[in-house]
């Protein structure tokens, strides 16, 4: 059975404008709209045309997180996965957590691809994907844009600083999505309906034998510092004068 | 970690070394991973701060390959209490995988060191400050905020020793091409002026009208994510979020809207300037000078009064 795993996160949805908590212990999530993480859909995404293609027999969706990522894992389902695996773990999860337990996963289900968002949207890391393939001792292909498999190897195209950056990775092999490699279906209602039925699985960290080890404290969360509001001029004159009078031309 | 392709090494170097310059009292290493660093270990010798510069010298590292350069950097990291990359495509992609191998904690975009167990950095697209601290991780690995840090000056003249590792190096990951299209204009993570184009330039051809105005300014040009999903401007010019994280001090965002994940990228802009013809977009929210109005015709008009 040729089968990928797709890591996921619940994340405030991206259009939501966040709010700290007054006693800057993090963001306020009472309330708040909640979604996979944007990357992730895409990794999913990636992951169900290859099976449609006829490059992967089941796709399995994965998260790490508290009793209410089965919302998330659930939407992934409706999306098109086969079935979803959910470890539950409370409080601050770190990167170095999350990719323990994908390994466990790993060395269950016998992935030969891992597709991961390239970072998560709320802290921003960056981190899971790579640090999966150090610990899996795999090869890495993170900000792909595209994705050709062919046989035991994947040709995948990075988007870099200099520009597009291609890479042949044996498989299997862990890749972190960027934001060109597609654009994730939309849900119909029928699959959401199709998807209460289909296999979910919840573990524990202490059942994989992963310790939720925390090495950073998170001290606290504070507003950026807020920009003054500028001036409106009428027109080009006017603001290339303004521009000279502050040695900006 | 230093960044370079071979021949130059980048200013996100220099930039590091500022950022570990906070560490009061610290030594500061830079390692050079490179098939021949023989160019690029004295630019490093040179940079002010630096006590060593070390020449890692394999075939292997003639492209950076994050599996074959980290396994080198965990050789040497036994040392180090903090080990540093640029929030760069090459450090994000290195340094995670760093931190794997080490079992260490990462900081990624550090804004600030306050302490060597106590980082500042951006969460949630930069609309939340992070302070976080390290609970006694032997060391930290962190990449670091490259609007947040002035490049180090030059005038040092560190020593360099070269190194002779014998690690075991991946042959799983191969490096293929890189195609980039080549530009005579300023770099867009270094340079002084950027002008941004949005959707509203309406295709690639509109686009030139800012690589005219650029040129006449000694300018970078940058896009909005919806300008390059749109196909107008190629990802290495994305500015925001997701794409680079610039702080000139002008930049012009014309015919953008201003999405909070595109702000993020140019908050620490020293002067913003908005053009756009719909008065209440979000992007007059941050601009120091706001004009409203027509793209096609104001752009060339500048043009005009500043040739």
């Amino acid at each position: 059975m040729k089968r990928i795993l797709v890591g996921i996160k619940r994340v405030v949805d991206f259009n939501v404008r966040i709010r700290i908590k007054p006693d800057g212990s993090g963001v306020v999530t009472d309330g708040v709209k909640m979604s996979v993480n944007p990357f992730d859909e895409i990794a999913l995404e990636e992951a169900l045309r290859i099976k449609e293609r006829g490059g992967a027999d089941e796709v399995i969706v994965a998260t790490v997180g508290p009793a209410d990522c089965q919302q998330q894992l659930r939407s992934a389902l409706a999306m098109g996965a086969d079935r979803a695996l959910h470890v539950q773990a409370e409080g601050v999860i770190e990167p170095l957590v999350v990719a323990r337990a994908l390994l466990k996963l790993i060395e269950r289900e016998q992935p030969f691809l891992v597709i991961l968002g390239k970072q998560a949207i709320d802290d921003d890391n960056g981190q899971t994907g790579q640090v999966l393939a150090a610990l899996w001792n795999r090869p890495q292909a993170t900000y792909a844009s595209k994705v050709e498999l062919t046989g035991a190897k994947a040709r995948v195209t990075r988007e870099v600083d200099a520009g597009l950056e291609t890479l042949e990775v044996d498989l299997p092999a862990v890749l972190t999505t960027d934001l060109r490699l597609n654009e994730p279906r939309y849900v119909k209602l029928p699959d959401i309906m199709k998807a209460k039925k289909k296999p979910l699985d919840t573990l524990t960290l202490a059942a994989l034998g992963v310790e939720p080890r925390q090495q950073l404290k998170l001290v606290r969360f504070e507003p950026p510092p807020q920009r003054q509001k500028g001036v409106r001029v009428k027109d080009a004159a006017e603001l290339v004068e303004q521009l000279k009078k502050k040695g900006l031309l | 970690m230093a960044e370079h392709d071979g021949t130059r090494l980048n200013v996100s170097t220099a930039k590091c070394v500022t950022c570990a310059r906070a560490l009061q009292g610290a030594e500061i290493t830079v390692a050079v991973c490179a098939a021949d660093a023989s160019q690029v270990a004295p630019q490093a010798a040179q940079l002010a701060g630096v006590a060593r510069v070390l020449a890692v010298e394999n075939p292997a590292n003639a492209h950076a390959l994050a599996a074959v350069l980290a396994p080198q950097i965990v050789a040497l990291a036994e040392p180090f209490a903090v080990v540093l990359g640029p929030s760069t495509t090459y450090g994000k992609d290195l340094m995670a995988r760093i931190a794997g191998l080490l079992g260490a904690p990462q900081i990624s975009d550090i804004m600030a060191i306050e302490s060597p167990t106590r980082f500042r950095r951006p969460v949630y697209a930069g609309n939340a400050i992070l302070t976080v601290e390290s609970l006694g991780a032997a060391r930290v690995v962190g990449t670091v905020r490259m609007a947040s840090f002035e490049a180090a000056a030059g005038g040092g003249a560190a020593p360099i020793e070269k190194v002779q590792l014998s690690v075991e190096l991946p042959q799983h990951t191969r490096f293929i091409a890189v195609s980039a299209a080549s530009t005579d204009r300023p770099d867009l993570q270094t340079a002084s002026r950027v002008i941004s184009g949005g959707r509203a330039l309406g295709s690639a051809e509109g686009f030139k009208i800012l690589y005219s105005l650029a040129d006449k300014l000694g300018a970078a040009v940058g896009a909005s994510r919806a300008a390059v999903d749109a196909g107008y401007a190629p990802n290495e010019m994305q500015v925001g979020q997701t794409g680079k994280i610039i702080a000139p001090e002008l930049y012009v965002a014309v015919g953008i809207s201003g999405a909070i994940q595109h702000l993020t990228g140019i908050k620490d802009a020293r002067t913003i300037v908005a053009i756009n013809k719909d008065g209440e977009a979000p992007i007059f929210e941050v601009a120091d000078f706001g004009l409203v109005g027509d793209l096609f015709q104001i752009i060339p008009e500048i043009e005009k009064l500043v040739s």
